[in-house]
């Protein structure tokens, strides 16, 4: 069967991606989904049709209509231009705080899942205990003793997310700790922080870009919410969560354009994290590839 | 036997060095709460004499170390201070509180096991299928769902629009009394005082705030269930029992969802985390009396004491939880403590 | 009765639809035993799994008819066929312990078969499923009953699978490859254990195997696949006397057995002069007083239990045991992968034992020492080409520049016989044996003095196997290399060793040269081994 063909890795490597794609248009969809968002966080700003600070009493409450499309808010600001700005602050925020504790759960994971021994149990209780917090409640807790700025959201989300990337990545490591690949590895001339670095970490990659996509849509949920409960970003800043927090009074009311199209963008950002995970989790399944 | 009771010892002992680490980091964590408490307490109308006056008294000028081993001891005694907002015990505050946390997260969880479960299963017996990507959508959409978004959207359409929803204010409409006082979880307490329009109005109140939680947890039961149930059923032993012409069912419930259970179990610890945090927003959407919504009102006046018992008391719950989830599963799995 | 005629099953995959069987006929014969004979890709578990019906998902069988009994399997109803399987025909697999259901007591496992083919009701399930296993000799039934498949050996999981499959006394017996992975006395007993069961009841049975030997000891007839097909079938005295296709006559010659030699597992049009390789007195290693105790969870695992042995300069030295004997914790102590509790290794004459393994990439004796893993899969790096694995020790330990070291693969290439247009794909791209060249060509890279060969041949089928070992062959002739060669299968170390040593619980219990070991073994263990190897008829003269 092998000698059928003799394309490259590339080759089949996108083929494999392609074939997934079509077995899969929900994909598709999220990637486009993915494409549109970070257009809005680069070019948002630019391109809004109001500014999302300037308010305007006498247009108050305007339910949604051409001018304003998701309708102004409780300060006549506009809904649309505030929801599109804040994209760039909810984006930041979860970029930064998942790229953190990847790199930080990366090390410790490594170092545990390779050398073992007093080092991994050390890791293990460490990361019990902060599992042993509710995440959000720990988060709550960060943010409120680090003070309320948006560093300390991220440093708050990146340390919850710490013990996801360290565990996969220790269990990863641990299974090929003693695969035949590593040790020939060290037969070729590797020293021990060369095979793990270089022959046995990258083959943890594939899984963690799933856990990556999934937890980029859980840390915007989680800034949102800590935002939500008066944590974090201040108003008038535009923030998802604060919009969403702020249009709740009105709700029972009956003006629902305040809370509704900040929590509809929120969710969908979060929900196209989600689908790419499921998707890149079918991408990386070898029980997916022939 | 003694090998699995002896694993059981070993995890409830694996328990106690967390436990410990709990109370360093909630100590650690509210100390450094923004705001002087002493300040707050002593109102705004305080010169800075009865300030350092209310700051001795509530040993504040003490070396942090040895404020945390006061803090140790008065843990050990039940006495997690007092709170600043209320008044009142934070132990006392919490124990009143509590019920209505539990109560609201154990329905929330139960609809969720009840929905998703067979959901995952249903999927992973029809994989590839139309039923298998509209599973996977909506328990997408669920766990995408910002819960206190999914709370007023909730209450804007049942409340607000339709008009069948109970306004959204705390567990019973003011025209109940709550039922006597016995386990603090409304549905029981009412069932139990045989005060059956009151339990409906409880429920009432409940349904909206519990669907919210479950719609969260909804995916991450439901994947699991699926992925579990898809392993499991590839596995050899499967192609034993069906070449030993086991029926469907035997096969698909006795053999494989059996083993598909185990990781679902494991699961639960971790959605259970995500249902406890949640629970501080939903609280607040329906201004449900629990601790969540304490948390919040003690985050916003600096209340360390309040804070510190919160964090304190729903990871020491977490941790009883989990210790109760591990020990199950050592019970069911018999591979437990002995490989 | 049971007749198969011109059945097709195609399996649904991604490139399109795939014939894994294509028309094959074949009859079973009440109390006859059929073996089912073929190398990995031959359709021979497809068509059992077909006649069975349980056919994984994507599979469809495309035409044939299966008579059973005067029944046509293929129409009967899937209601009709649950009573069939387990009650008429039964399965037992490879890998047993898998085959168990792992929460479920194996008494219960036996009763759920009892009582849903109406053998037994709740009452009298349980004295049922003990005489179930105490038919298939498992001592202790009783106490048994109450196991979990995880605190069985391999060999009595498979006894379990077996009782299961009897408990209801089928007619027909369908074993697929029953015994891959067991060790060999283990399998031998197993087969023994089968072959004496089915006897007995008058059962037919039919025996998958990818071991053309196994089969000739067990089989009446043998049907021979390849590619979905059926190339031969016949006897087995007269299959191994006068092959009359030539891939049974390429099967046959591959499958290693008492009398044949290395280049006489090849084709004959394949077979050259055989080559000679020279044996110094000066020892090129020597092992001292080698102890390695691991600390397991229940008190200290003595893996190696005080050995001593030399390897002459030019030697090949075969070191055989079956799992559990130590001998992968030996070979990796020598090629400085783990650390001895004490003892020496001295390389030419220098101990470099006295290097801890995790110092040793940077040893000088490195690149004199390497190794070829056992699973040619699991040694090559996913992310990695071809060319870049073999190169890794060049640039590594020898320092080559990328220009360099990409001649040098070439070069290395052409000796293992690797084609050059491989060299640019990834391990996932390359068939088993092009794996091992791989392996092999970059164990050799350095122009190592000692290679240490784990079961270099353990995963892969006997034609590769006959390939590779000959590959080996002619690499220590040219090289002058020594080869340490562990494996479990005596017919193959004699091949290619001069001397073996035999491992049995981290001691070496038996030592000589391969050719006497094997013709009159004198310590009763090696006795026993040499006899559970199965012992396929003699072939016609040459």
């Amino acid at each position: 069967m092998a000698d059928a063909s003799l394309q490259t890795g590339k080759n089949t490597t996108l083929a494999h991606i392609a074939y997934v794609l079509k077995d899969n248009p929900v994909t598709l969809v999220a990637f486009a989904m993915l494409a549109f968002f970070l257009g809005c966080a680069f070019f948002g700003p630019a391109l809004v049709p109001y500014d999302p600070l300037a308010t305007n009493a006498e247009n108050a409450l305007q339910p949604p209509s051409w001018a304003h499309w998701f309708g102004t808010d409780n300060l006549g600001r506009d809904v649309f231009s505030r929801v599109i700005v804040a994209t760039r602050l909810d984006l930041t925020i979860s970029v930064a705080a998942v790229a953190l504790s990847f790199v930080i759960g990366s090390i410790l994971g490594s170092i545990a899942g390779y050398w073992g021994g007093w080092l991994d149990a050390v890791l293990n209780r460490f990361l019990d205990t902060i599992m042993a917090f509710p995440l959000f409640v720990l988060a709550m807790g960060v943010v409120a003793a680090l003070g309320n700025t948006v560093e300390n959201i991220i440093y708050a989300t990146a340390i919850i997310n710490i013990p996801f990337y360290a565990r996969l990545v220790r269990a990863e490591v641990n299974i090929r700790r003693n695969a035949g690949f590593a040790q020939a590895a060290k037969l070729a001339g590797n020293s021990d922080l060369r095979v793990l670095a270089v022959h046995i970490f990258p083959n943890a990659l594939p899984p963690m870009m799933v856990q990556v996509s999934l937890n980029l849509g859980w840390a915007i949920l989680n800034a949102a919410g800590l935002s939500f409960i008066g944590l974090g970003v201040r108003p008038p800043t535009p923030e998802w969560g604060i919009m969403v927090a702020e249009g709740a009074n009105f709700i029972v009311s009956g003006e629902w354009w305040l809370a509704v199209f900040p929590g509809l963008w929120l969710m969908l950002a979060v929900f196209t994290f989600n689908l790419l995970g499921d998707g890149l989790r079918d991408m990386v399944d070898p029980r997916k590839r022939t | 036997m003694t090998t699995r009771t002896k694993m059981i010892l070993g995890r409830m002992a694996q328990a106690l060095p967390v436990v410990a680490g709990v109370i360093v980091i909630s100590f650690v964590l509210t100390r450094a709460l923004p705001g002087d408490p002493a300040a707050y307490f002593a109102g705004p109308a305080a010169d800075e004499a009865s300030i350092a006056e209310i700051r001795e008294a509530l040993g504040l000028d003490k070396p942090l170390i040895q404020q945390f081993f006061f803090y140790v001891g008065d843990l050990l005694r039940g006495d997690l201070g007092t709170a600043l907002s209320t008044g009142q015990p934070v132990m006392a505050d919490l124990a009143a509180r509590l019920p209505a946390s539990l109560e609201l997260t154990l329905v929330a969880l139960l609809l969720s096991c009840a929905v998703a479960i067979p959901l995952g299963v249903l999927a992973a017996t029809r994989p590839g299928t139309w039923v298998d990507h509209l599973c996977r959508v909506l328990v997408t959409a669920g766990v995408s769902m910002p819960t206190f978004f999914t709370g007023i959207v909730l209450i804007y359409i049942f409340y607000y629009l339709a008009g069948i929803a109970p306004s959204p204010l705390g567990r019973l409409d003011f025209i109940y009394l709550p039922p006597p006082h016995v386990t603090g979880f409304y549905l029981i307490d009412a069932a139990l005082a045989g005060d059956w329009s009151t339990w409906v109005g409880a429920l009432k109140q409940l349904i909206l705030p519990a669907c919210t939680l479950a719609l969260f947890t909804l995916a991450p039961i439901a994947r699991m269930t699926r992925a579990a149930m898809l392993s499991a059923l590839s596995s050899d032993f499967i192609r034993t029992a069906r070449a030993a012409g086991l029926g469907q069912r035997k096969v698909l419930y006795g053999y494989a969802f059996r083993n598909a259970l185990l990781p679902v179990i494991t699961t639960l610890g971790m959605v259970f985390s995500f249902t406890l945090g949640a629970n501080v927003l939903v609280e607040k959407v329906f201004a449900w009396p629990g601790i969540g919504s304490y948390a919040v009102e003690a985050l916003v006046v600096s209340d360390y004491a309040a804070m510190q018992g919160f964090v304190f008391a729903m990871a020491l719950l977490f941790v009883c939880l989990n210790l109760i989830i591990d020990i199950a599963y050592a019970l069911i799995d018999p591979r437990i403590g002995l490989s | 009765m049971l007749t198969i005629s011109d059945l097709s099953v195609a399996f649904q995959t991604r490139k399109g639809e795939v014939n894994a069987v294509r028309g094959i006929s074949f009859e079973v014969g009440s109390g006859e035993t059929l073996g089912i004979v073929g190398e990995s890709g031959s359709g021979k578990s497809v068509t059992s799994y077909a006649l069975m019906r349980i056919l994984d998902a994507g599979g469809k069988i495309r035409t044939g008819d299966v008579i059973y009994g005067g029944m046509d399997l293929r129409k009967a109803s899937e209601r009709d066929m649950r009573d069939i399987r387990g009650r008429e025909i039964s399965m037992i697999f490879q890998n047993p312990r898998a085959a168990l259901n792992p929460i479920r007591k194996v008494g219960h496992q036996i009763e759920d078969v009892l009582i849903r083919h109406a053998q037994a009701s709740r009452q009298t399930a349980k004295a049922r499923a003990i005489a179930a296993l105490a038919a298939v000799k498992i001592n202790d039934a009783e106490a048994r009953y109450q196991a979990y498949p995880f605190e069985l050996s391999g060999g009595m999981c498979q006894r379990i699978v077996i009782a299961i499959a009897l408990a209801c006394d089928p007619k027909l017996l369908i074993a697929d490859e029953p015994t891959t992975g067991l060790d060999i006395t283990t399998q031998k007993a197993v087969m023994d254990l089968v072959g004496d069961l089915t006897k007995a009841r008058g059962m037919s049975m039919i025996l998958i195997t990818h071991d053309l030997g196994l089969a000739a000891q067990y089989c009446d007839r043998i049907v021979v696949m390849k590619d979905g097909q059926i190339v031969e079938q016949g006897d087995p005295q007269d299959l191994f006397a006068r092959p009359q296709h030539p891939y049974t006559r390429k099967l046959v010659d591959a499958t290693p057995r008492i009398g044949a030699t290395i280049r006489g597992l090849l084709p004959a049009e394949a077979r050259t002069s055989d080559p000679k390789h020279t044996v110094h007195e000066r020892p090129i290693l020597e092992v001292r007083d080698l102890v390695k105790t691991f600390q397991g969870k229940s008190g200290p695992v003595h893996a190696v239990k005080n050995i001593s042995f030399k390897i002459k300069s030019g030697q090949s030295l075969g070191l055989v045991g079956e799992s559990g004997s130590g001998k992968s914790t030996t070979s990796e102590m020598i090629v400085r992968l783990q650390d001895p509790t004490s003892g020496n290794i001295l390389f030419d004459g220098q101990d470099i034992a006295a290097t801890p393994a995790a110092r040793f990439a940077t040893h000088p004796t490195r690149k004199d020492i390497q190794m070829v893993f056992q699973d040619a899969t699991d040694s090559l790096n996913p992310r990695d080409t071809a060319a870049s694995a073999i190169a890794e020790p060049l640039r590594r330990i020898a320092g080559l520049t990328r220009a360099d070291a990409k001649a040098r693969v070439a070069e290395l290439a052409d000796l293992v016989g690797l084609p050059a247009p491989l060299l640019t794909r990834f391990p996932h791209q390359l068939s088993g044996g092009q794996k091992a060249r791989v392996g092999i060509a970059r164990a050799i890279a350095l122009g190592p003095k000692l290679l240490i060969l784990d079961e270099p041949t353990a995963a892969l089928d006997v034609s590769i196997q006959a390939i590779v070992l000959n590959l080996l062959v002619d690499l220590r002739a040219k090289l002058g290399v020594s080869y340490l060669f562990v494996s479990h299968d005596l017919n193959v170390v004699r091949l290619l060793c001069d001397d073996v040593i035999v491992m049995k619980s981290g001691e070496i219990i038996d030592h000589g040269p391969a050719a006497e070991i094997m013709a009159r073994p004198v310590h009763a263990y090696t006795k026993a081994l040499v006899m559970a190897a199965p012992q396929p008829p003699a072939m016609a003269a040459e």
